[in-house]
């Protein structure tokens, strides 16, 4: 409780050492850009040693902020592995005390870019919340969040989910089998409480849309009104809580589940004190999750380091899911250290290494719980971006109905894919990629097909929003609250 | 007295003596570390058991180790530089080159330089203000009657209070290209600074005050200048006070800058306990209690020092110090 006041009220206050000093001696225009990439195609040509054709870093110290998850991964890798020195790029990465604050770092400019929710960049760039133009040329991650209530609502919930044969419990769990316990909590005069880690995360809308499907409602956002509590017509009150204290605040009973990412639903599995239920792999299979956020003035006024910061990254990411998961092993013990998410390595490993603990015991083959660079899991796709925006106006934080072509102007505004091939070509070129491992550029239009693989198995095109509201049962659709 | 009977109370003597100085802080210190020991094993927590006095040493040697480590990956950072910063000049001899700072983590050792020198630096500019202050309040009747109400208004006040004011005004106060200092650093300098003023100020005031009569007497008839009666005379004669107020602001920032920087996420002992307790790893524990005695150390080494500089200032050598 204590801790939650503190990292969430004085948190806001946090301001971080940082090293500034700009880079400044080459600082080419885009033309020059052009030129020195021709020169370097015809000095290729000739067969001199091949020079990169991005040009030198116009800023090369930078500080990157993250919150301790498993999914800040790929930045402690491109670290860790000196794929940001191979770029001429001189990384700090300090842990950030909230999300709230991580934002407003990167705003301010004491951050130039962290690991962000995917829905940050989005609301910040609409104006819910702090507003700025936050763009992203880089996805995360896909999946590796979780859903965790506490022993005593599980104990309950536990009587009416059916079991295997070997007495387990048969996955997905949906909500129906919480909507009991919620009810008997109203019944008693109590409200069902859970927490999530921010406004616009992830965790938020997964969340929001188990129980939905589960037919709880969890309450609208109603801005326009000065309503930002997200709690109108609520069954269930969700709040925010600093992904790393959500255990604590679950043992102090303050809540009585929440929705995170790794490591702390398996956390509260060690700590036993609650138990995950399900994964936002079954929720929405393979959904993006964290975003590579930048101010686009940043993005604009330093287009060479913007592109070598995606290059690392990319790197990273294609390290981490590379033979199988080969990796992943190395990569848990560099994210048990302190600097980085600074829980047990077994705790990591738990996730990272493909299998997810529900019960204790209860350990299940997730092999896709973290993905960081299969199924184009690093490509900015505009369909994800409209999904957020989508749950965003579904639960009332985009306040009016938008038209369909609104979605996708938000979408290109934030979502950079140009970036994203123009540093895929350069890895390409470099050697250290191959064509295959991305989506094919000529063709790629940044929507994914019809994808139909959730929990209450509504299926989403990107490019039809507003039919897609139109499908989902609880929510706003054309109505204003 | 015999011979004997002599011998008998020496021998008592010298023997209550090394109880005193030796043997009874030792037994303190022995029976603390058992009953820790003792409670320790029967406290569990959900990150483990409370760590007892053998995991806390352990923590002491791994955090050593890591220190040496990050100090050898700094060396190879460096060297890594000076390497692509060659290659660089041999390619174009006209090129910049530049080395950037190190971008590793701050070790534990760190943390307690950045802490030492923030706590130092804001005392020393509350002193600064201080002592004058306090010096002019206790030689002026009416200056006194006039600053104490603010005085005694902001001497309750948490300087924590301030943190958020402090930061906000510092961020948009301190702007500059190239700054000296870190703006983190100003925000818990300045706020242990706040907090380090008022003992100084009202124990300075009462030490100057409680002039003896005399004293200034003696000043008035052999006329010595104002400044001169202030350094020949009141200073002097305050020191004792003005010491304990010293002492108590050094004390107490010590404590504030800890919670500052837990609070505001400087970097700092503060900072260390913090991001420790966030990882909730099985060793976080026995990781802050490390940092909890060494704050303690350190604070206890801070007053000593503060303690022989009174002992070397002061004019009444015989004076117990305590």
């Amino acid at each position: 409780m204590m801790a939650n006041i503190v990292a969430g009220v004085f948190g806001f206050w946090s301001w971080k050492t940082r090293q500034q000093d700009e880079y400044l001696m080459h600082k080419p225009t885009q033309s020059a850009l052009a030129i020195v990439k021709s020169l370097v195609m015809a000095l290729s040509l000739t067969s001199v040693p091949a020079i990169a054709g991005v040009g030198e870093p116009e800023k090369d110290e930078l500080t990157f902020g993250f919150i301790k998850l498993t999914d800040m991964a790929p930045i402690a890798i491109a670290y860790e592995n000196g794929y940001f020195e191979d770029e001429d790029l001189y990384v700090k990465i300090e842990a950030q005390a909230n999300w709230k604050v991580l934002l407003d770092g990167v705003i301010d400019g004491q951050l130039d870019g962290a690991h962000m929710l995917a829905g940050q960049p989005l609301a910040a760039t609409i104006g819910f919340g702090t507003k700025a133009d936050i763009v992203t040329p880089f996805s995360m991650d896909l999946n590796g969040n979780g859903i965790t209530v506490s022993n005593a609502v599980w104990e309950a919930m536990k009587k009416n989910i059916p079991k295997m044969t070997d007495g387990r419990t048969v996955h997905p769990i949906g909500a129906e089998y919480l909507k009991p316990v919620v009810e008997s909590y109203a019944d008693d005069g109590k409200s069902f409480k859970m927490g999530m880690v921010f406004p616009v995360s992830t965790h938020n809308y997964e969340l929001r849309y188990w129980l939905a499907a589960g037919g709880i409602h969890p309450g609208y956002y109603a801005p326009h009104k000065g309503d930002t509590s997200g709690q109108i017509d609520a069954e269930v009150l969700l709040s925010v809580t600093p992904p790393p204290q959500m255990p604590a605040t679950l043992e102090a009973g303050t809540i009585d589940g929440y929705c995170v990412g790794e490591p702390w639903n398996q956390q509260a599995v060690f700590k036993g004190i609650g138990v995950p239920v399900i994964t936002d792999y079954e929720i929405w299979k393979d959904n993006p999750e964290k975003v590579f956020g930048m101010t686009k003035e940043f993005t604009e006024k330093y287009p060479n380091t913007t592109v070598r910061i995606v290059k690392a990254l990319l790197r990273a990411a294609k390290w981490l899911d590379e033979n199988n998961n080969e990796n992943r092993v190395e990569a848990v013990k560099i994210l048990s250290r302190s600097e980085y998410v600074g829980a047990d390595e077994e705790v990591i490993a738990n996730s990272m290494t493909g299998t997810f603990e529900y019960e204790k015991g209860d350990k299940r083959d997730v092999p896709d719980f973290n993905v960081f660079f299969r199924y184009n899991a690093t490509y900015p796709y505009y369909s994800d971006a409209i999904w957020y925006l989508t749950q965003m106006r579904r639960w009332g934080q985009i306040s009016e109905p938008k038209s369909d072509a609104w979605y996708k102007q938000v979408a290109k505004d934030v979502y950079q894919p140009e970036i994203y091939k123009q540093a895929a070509l350069e890895l390409i070129a470099d050697g250290h990629m191959v064509a295959g491992d991305f989506p094919d550029f000529a063709t790629e239009s940044g929507f994914k097909p019809v994808q139909t693989e959730f929990i209450d198995k509504v299926s989403y095109d990107g490019s039809k929003p507003n039919d897609y509201l139109k499908s989902l049962t609880i929510g706003l659709k054309d109505d204003v609250l | 007295m015999s011979l004997t009977e002599l011998l008998y109370t020496r021998l008592l003597g010298s023997a209550s003596k090394v109880l005193e100085t030796g043997l009874l802080p030792t037994l303190g210190i022995v029976a603390f570390l058992f009953a820790w020991h003792l409670l320790a094993v029967n406290v569990n927590t959900s990150l483990g058991q409370f760590p007892g006095p053998s995991q806390v040493l352990e923590q002491v040697i791994s955090l050593q180790g890591e220190h040496v480590e990050q100090r050898q990956k700094e060396t190879e950072f460096y060297q890594r530089q000076e390497i692509k910063n060659a290659k660089k000049l041999a390619k174009n001899p006209a090129a910049q080159v530049k080395t950037r700072d190190y971008t590793g983590k701050a070790t534990f050792l760190d943390q307690i330089f950045t802490s030492l020198y923030t706590v130092l630096f804001g005392f020393f500019v509350a002193s600064v203000i201080a002592v004058p202050l306090g010096v002019i309040c206790g030689l002026s009747e009416k200056i006194y009657q006039a600053l104490n109400p603010v005085i005694q208004i902001f001497k309750p006040v948490s300087p924590l209070a301030w943190l958020p004011l402090v930061t906000m005004v510092v961020s948009a106060v301190y702007v500059s290209e190239d700054p000296m200092f870190q703006k983190s650093f100003l925000t818990s300098a300045i706020t242990v600074a706040l907090c380090c003023l008022w003992p100084t100020v009202i124990n300075t005031t009462v030490g100057v005050a409680a002039l003896d009569r005399e004293l200034v007497n003696v000043g008035k008839v052999i006329k010595l200048s104002p400044m001169t009666n202030v350094i020949k005379i009141v200073l002097p004669s305050s020191l004792p006070m003005i010491f304990t107020g010293l002492r108590l602001s050094l004390a107490t920032g010590w404590m504030v800058l800890i919670a500052a920087e837990m609070l505001a996420q400087n970097p700092g002992l503060g900072k260390f306990i913090w991001d420790e307790f966030q990882n909730g790893s099985s060793d976080s524990l026995a990781r802050i209690m490390v940092a909890v005695l060494t704050i303690g150390f350190i604070g206890f080494l801070l007053d000593r020092v503060m303690l022989f500089a009174q002992g070397q200032l002061s004019w009444d050598k015989q004076a117990l110090l305590r």
